[in-house]
């Protein structure tokens, strides 16, 4: 479907008119400016014509646009009586809901008024000047920009090698040389290194330049071309368990404690642990003893204490609710866990998190569904 | 066809001026259809001296027989990978291994250069083909260097043919293609090789014994395994193409001096 022309809103506005005539003149003005959005465009998508290619906007074209476009906006904010000067993209489109409200379903089907970049999909540059002659080397490989990148990475390779054979032959060769770290960051993966490149990257081109890049790594010297690798690394998200920890706050006779709620199956529990205490558990009222009386739950409520080596320190008073014998241990040791977040240090902390300890278990009782006995047992089977 | 594909090559390129196609291509004589008059363009006296120079950029003094032998250009096959139509460039064949003839390859390898800085001298794009994964990066490597183009990668398969549409409808292809191996990683004839012929673009190619020298404009019989010939190769064409270059800015130069003293 070709790209509706403004030609629509402004007709539909006139036929319909606005509240006043100044308004209509302006807000007609308006419409030329607002551009209607073709659907489904990220890349560019052929024209009425599918052999001449994807559509080509000319650089004078998009110039035009923009220009518009200013003036455009410009022209809104005087109409709504707002400032010109500091009228950004959010009042835009607030002020064109309010003034072409849309009862349509699909938000892409809506008038809107955006930066024309954001309407025209970019597309290469020119890749040749007037002699015809094209810019890039590698042009008639039909990807140039991944392949130069191999050619620099296959060129550095060569010249760590050079350097290392040249500092052999004096003898100061390093073996202990320092080298990248690999253990905090991933290679970028598929669609990172398309959006780098902007080029049809298979996945056996990517597979390839990540052979070549491991290579690069592995060689003794590859800490001179850090910058280089990099670029090419993705840094690994380290979950800071700073934002889960709760406070530690301080009572009015000055000792430390800290709350923490927790949930297992349909249990869920509140603990407020004390510091300098003697290993006294309360829950509900009642003593540990007394209100677990199987040894498993006891252990699943002391495990935490155990791993971080606190036994005795802390006075637990705790309270449960809902579930059974096992939920509600559950749920007791997961928020005691998180209250003895805010005691520990950093490395501590992911000790725990390796150990399980601060991971909610997400296992829930299963549905029984119709036509069956329970949630997986079926019927007895009948040949006939 | 050397000479018919050289003016083609030439006619195609726009820095060319007007030239004389001299030999007379057509074979077929009809009796009864009207001869067509063909108006053939006159060619300054420089243009003409610079075309019948059969050494006008003087390339003979970048090699002689002794480099290519110590380059071991000489070195081919063994006599069972031997091409039918490569037996008239070979020398001999010593304990199963054919040796090329190096007088042959000096006369080829002159001309190669010779058209290749015609070319060059008059705006060309050239191409340098390979699909050897040892010497890429060299090949890569000369055709930055001197300012033209490589592709030593796996070959798409309508590049010239399909340009087109692959890259835009205004593309402009290469007008001179050099295949410093012209076999692909399977011992097959690379594709570009015909491909070319197809389009009429001219190519100039290191033929080894196990090469097929039929579609290739102007074949340079020699070894292209050693990494010493490959070597060699990439550097006389790199020189004779930054030479023909110069030569076209001192041309331009003095051009736009006369030019200026006929003004003033």
């Amino acid at each position: 479907m070709a790209a509706p022309c403004p030609r629509t809103l402004g007709s539909f506005l006139a036929k319909f008119g606005a509240c006043s005539s100044g308004l209509t003149a302006v807000s007609s003005q308006i419409s030329r400016q607002v551009l209607i959005r073709r659907v489904g465009v990220s890349a560019a998508l052929p024209g009425k014509n599918m052999a001449k290619g994807p559509e080509r906007y000319s650089v004078e074209f998009i110039r035009k646009k923009v220009e518009e476009f200013d003036i455009g906006k410009r022209r809104l904010a005087n109409m709504m009586g707002e400032d010109p000067e500091t009228f950004t993209q959010e009042d835009v489109d607030r002020c064109i809901t309010y003034l072409f409200p849309s009862g349509l379903f699909e938000k892409k089907a809506r008038p809107l008024m955006k930066h024309p970049d954001e309407i025209f999909p970019k597309q290469k540059e020119a890749q040749w000047g007037k002699d015809g002659r094209p810019f890039h080397f590698l042009f008639y490989t039909g990807k140039p920009l991944y392949y130069s990148l191999m050619h620099e990475t296959y060129g550095k390779i060569m010249a760590l090698e050079a350097y290392q054979d040249r500092l052999r032959d004096k003898q100061l060769f390093d073996k202990d040389f320092k080298r990248i770290s690999a253990g905090t960051s991933r290679w970028v993966n598929q669609h990172e290194f398309h959006a780098l490149l902007l080029e049809n990257i298979s996945p056996q081109d990517y597979s390839y330049f990540i052979q070549l890049m491991e290579r690069l790594l592995a060689m003794p010297y590859s800490a001179l071309e850090e910058e280089f690798v990099l670029r090419y690394r993705q840094q690994l998200e380290v979950q800071s368990m700073k934002e889960r920890a709760p406070p530690l706050q301080q009572d009015h006779r000055g000792v430390a404690f800290s709350t923490a709620q927790g949930r297992r199956k349909s249990a869920t529990s509140s603990v407020v642990l004390r510091d300098g205490g003697s290993g006294r558990v309360t829950i509900n009222g009642k003593e540990m003893i007394e209100y677990f009386s199987v040894l498993q739950d006891r252990e699943q409520l002391m495990f935490p204490f155990q791993f971080t080596g606190m036994l005795g320190r802390f006075d637990l008073e705790c309270t449960v609710d809902g579930g059974g014998r096992s939920g509600q241990a559950g749920a007791l040791r997961l928020a005691i866990s998180l209250a003895l977040l805010s005691f520990l240090p950093e490395g501590e902390r992911e000790l725990m998190r390796q150990a399980g300890l601060l991971t909610p278990d997400p296992r829930v009782r299963e549905r029984d569904k119709p036509g069956q006995a329970g949630a997986r047992k079926k019927f007895t089977w009948t040949k006939r | 066809m050397a000479t018919r594909a050289f003016a083609k090559g030439l006619l195609g390129l726009r820095q060319s001026r007007g030239l004389f196609v001299g030999h007379p291509c057509g074979r077929l004589h009809f009796s009864t259809a009207a001869s067509v008059e063909v108006s053939h363009p006159q060619v300054d006296s420089v243009t003409e001296d610079m075309l019948k120079n059969p050494d006008f950029f003087n390339l003979s003094e970048l090699f002689s027989l002794k480099d290519l032998f110590n380059a071991r250009v000489h070195l081919g096959h063994k006599k069972g990978c031997r091409h039918r139509f490569m037996e008239p460039y070979l020398y001999g064949c010593r304990l199963d291994q054919d040796i090329i003839d190096l007088n042959q390859t000096m006369e080829h390898l002159q001309l190669a250069l010779n058209f290749t800085a015609h070319i060059v001298y008059r705006g060309g794009i050239v191409l340098f083909v390979s699909r050897r994964r040892q010497f890429s990066h060299l090949v890569e490597t000369t055709a930055k260097s001197c300012g033209e183009y490589a592709h030593t990668r796996f070959w798409q398969g309508g590049i010239l043919t399909n340009a087109n549409i692959q890259f835009r409808a205004d593309v402009r292809l290469p007008d001179l293609i050099i295949f410093i191996s012209t076999l692909n990683n399977v011992f097959e004839q690379h594709v570009a090789i015909r491909d070319a012929a197809k389009m009429g673009i001219p190519t100039v190619g290191v033929v080894d014994s196990n090469c097929n020298p039929n579609l290739i404009t102007y074949p340079i019989p020699g070894n292209d395994d050693t990494p010493v010939a490959m070597e060699l190769y990439c550097d006389l064409f790199k020189t004779t193409i930054i030479r023909a270059k110069d030569k076209r800015k001192q041309m331009e130069m003095v051009e736009r001096q006369t030019i200026s003293a006929k003004t003033s």
